[in-house]
């Protein structure tokens, strides 16, 4: 038993190609931490390591990948004339291949506002603003499908979100948040992602709890998962009153995680159990 | 209702209130991590240790030790010590102190505190993800902690 434990506490060796109309797009998946991560590790990976071969298999070919839908669905939407007076989003931004590279840059601060903007923010404001709608809800379909596609459009695309400058006080905050041991089990995201990653926890093989894949497809709820979906998770499993995705904390807490994966690439949508 | 019946309902209910002798998590005295008397002034049953061990709502703790003593236990996890063996290493005392709160034995565990009531921040209803609604219950009763720690004893290699 002890012996299982000890093969399978690694992150699996192995490499991500996908082939594309454009070509193969090879993946970093697993490269040097970011300098602000030197003092607790020397190595990230992404989340797709710690996945059963058939699981990394789906990734691998987008018509095999079930996330898949969920961009051409987005696609829909994209072009749909949907606005109050029949705005759509292709009418302002042309192909969505306008997108390419904000999701590799995004929680960032918007440098107009000064607030913290997710690409769910951007997406709600021409939503709200430039559309006359009321706003989609965070986790609904249609805000997970547009994500889907927009993240899309970065695939392959090296994370790098801003951590200093006007980033800095939402970076920190979103660190303390990563430490604190939260709920009656008193465990904290570093807990298990940073202090026992590649252990397994029951029959879940811990992971560095990275987000360069998000949103997922997970397989578990055969669907679309955000980022802040998955910290919900987390969080009420620590049996703890969690946070609701768009808080204040957990946007913080996304940058936070979005940088200790500075270097990954966007997976566009990943797969996972 | 039938007079057998409702027999039984104040008989559950007589159950489920606190015998006099059992000891709150607050007042629990620690000494060195250790708790000398039973939490529930009741000897405890090892197979309804075995049980609370090794089920997802209660216990859990095979999610993160292994525990050879317990057959069939699909994919236990690997983050802490096997627990065999474990009544030659500790006291009875020593082992009801881990599984009330082990942060008293190993300073800043990661193991969860059984026992405990307080000091959390934003602790929720169980796995609701909701804040607790009236005072927030231990994770395991008295008896269940007697139960758990009654199963540790046989653990000897
Ligand atoms: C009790 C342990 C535990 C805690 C505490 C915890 N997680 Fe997780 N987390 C898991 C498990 C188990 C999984 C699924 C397997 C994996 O990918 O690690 C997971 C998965 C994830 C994933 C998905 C990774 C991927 O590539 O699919 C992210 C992101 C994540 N966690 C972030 C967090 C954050 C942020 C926190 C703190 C708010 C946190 N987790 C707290 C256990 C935990
Ligand atoms: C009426 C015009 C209009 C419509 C309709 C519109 N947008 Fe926008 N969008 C804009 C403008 C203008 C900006 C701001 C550009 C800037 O600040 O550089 C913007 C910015 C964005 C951004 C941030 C891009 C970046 O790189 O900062 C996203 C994401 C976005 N829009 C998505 C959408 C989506 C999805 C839809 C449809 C659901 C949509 N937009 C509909 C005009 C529009
Ligand atoms: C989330 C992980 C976790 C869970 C769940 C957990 N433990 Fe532990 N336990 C640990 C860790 C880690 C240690 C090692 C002490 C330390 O370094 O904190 C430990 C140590 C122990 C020890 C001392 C072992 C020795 O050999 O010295 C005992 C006894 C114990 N646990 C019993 C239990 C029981 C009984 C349960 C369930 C009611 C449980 N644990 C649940 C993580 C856990």
């Amino acid at each position: 038993l002890a012996l299982a434990g000890t093969a399978l506490a690694d992150p699996v060796e192995d490499t991500l190609v996908v082939e594309t109309d454009d070509g193969a797009i090879e993946f970093v998946t697993t490269t040097t931490a970011p300098d602000h991560l030197k003092d607790v590790m020397d190595t990230i990976y992404s989340g797709w390591h710690y996945r059963e071969d058939e699981t990394r298999d789906l990734q691998r070919d987008d018509f095999d990948n079930p996330g898949m839908v969920f961009v051409d669905r987005g696609m829909d939407l994209w072009n749909q004339e949907i606005g109050a007076k029949g705005e759509s989003c292709a009418g302002c931004h042309e192909g969505p291949e306008s997108m390419k590279g904000l999701r590799a840059v995004t929680p960032r601060v918007d440098a107009g506002t000064g607030a913290l903007m997710t690409v769910e923010n951007y997406v709600n404001e021409c939503v709200t603003e430039r559309m006359g709608l009321e706003a989609w809800g965070m986790t609904s379909d249609k805000m997970k499908d547009m994500l889907a596609l927009i993240s899309m459009q970065s695939r392959g695309e090296v994370v790098n979100v801003a951590i200093d400058g006007a980033a800095a006080p939402f970076w920190e905050k979103g660190k303390e948040i990563y430490y604190t041991r939260f709920g009656q089990l008193e465990m904290s995201c570093a807990n298990c992602h940073e202090d026992n990653q590649g252990q397994m926890i029951r029959a879940d093989h811990l992971s560095q709890g990275q987000i360069n894949g998000f949103p997922v497809y997970r397989l578990k709820d055969a669907g679309i998962l955000s980022a802040q979906q998955r910290f919900v998770g987390c969080v009420r499993d620590t049996r703890a009153e969690t946070f609701k995705p768009d808080s204040d904390e957990f946007k913080a807490l996304e940058l936070y995680v979005a940088s200790r994966g500075n270097g990954l690439s966007v997976e566009g949508v990943s797969v996972r159990h | 209702m039938t007079g057998r019946l409702w027999l039984a309902a104040v008989a559950a209910f007589a159950a489920a209130v606190p015998a006099m002798s059992e000891t709150a998590p607050k007042d629990v005295a620690f000494v060195e991590g250790a708790i000398e008397a039973s939490l529930s002034g009741m000897p405890g049953n090892p197979e309804e240790g075995a049980k609370v061990m090794t089920t997802n709502a209660l216990g859990n703790c095979v999610a993160c030790h292994q525990v050879n003593g317990i057959p069939n236990v699909q994919f236990p996890g690997t983050i802490a010590p096997p627990l065999d063996g474990v009544a030659d290493r500790w006291s009875e005392a020593q082992l009801r102190g881990i599984v009330a709160n082990a942060k008293m034995t190993f300073e800043g565990s990661f193991m969860p505190a059984f026992y405990k009531t307080e000091g959390f921040i934003r602790p929720g209803a169980a796995y609701s993800g909701k804040a607790p609604e009236g005072d927030l219950p231990p994770i395991l009763t008295a008896q269940q902690i007697e139960d758990v720690v009654a199963f540790l004893m046989t653990l000897k290699e």
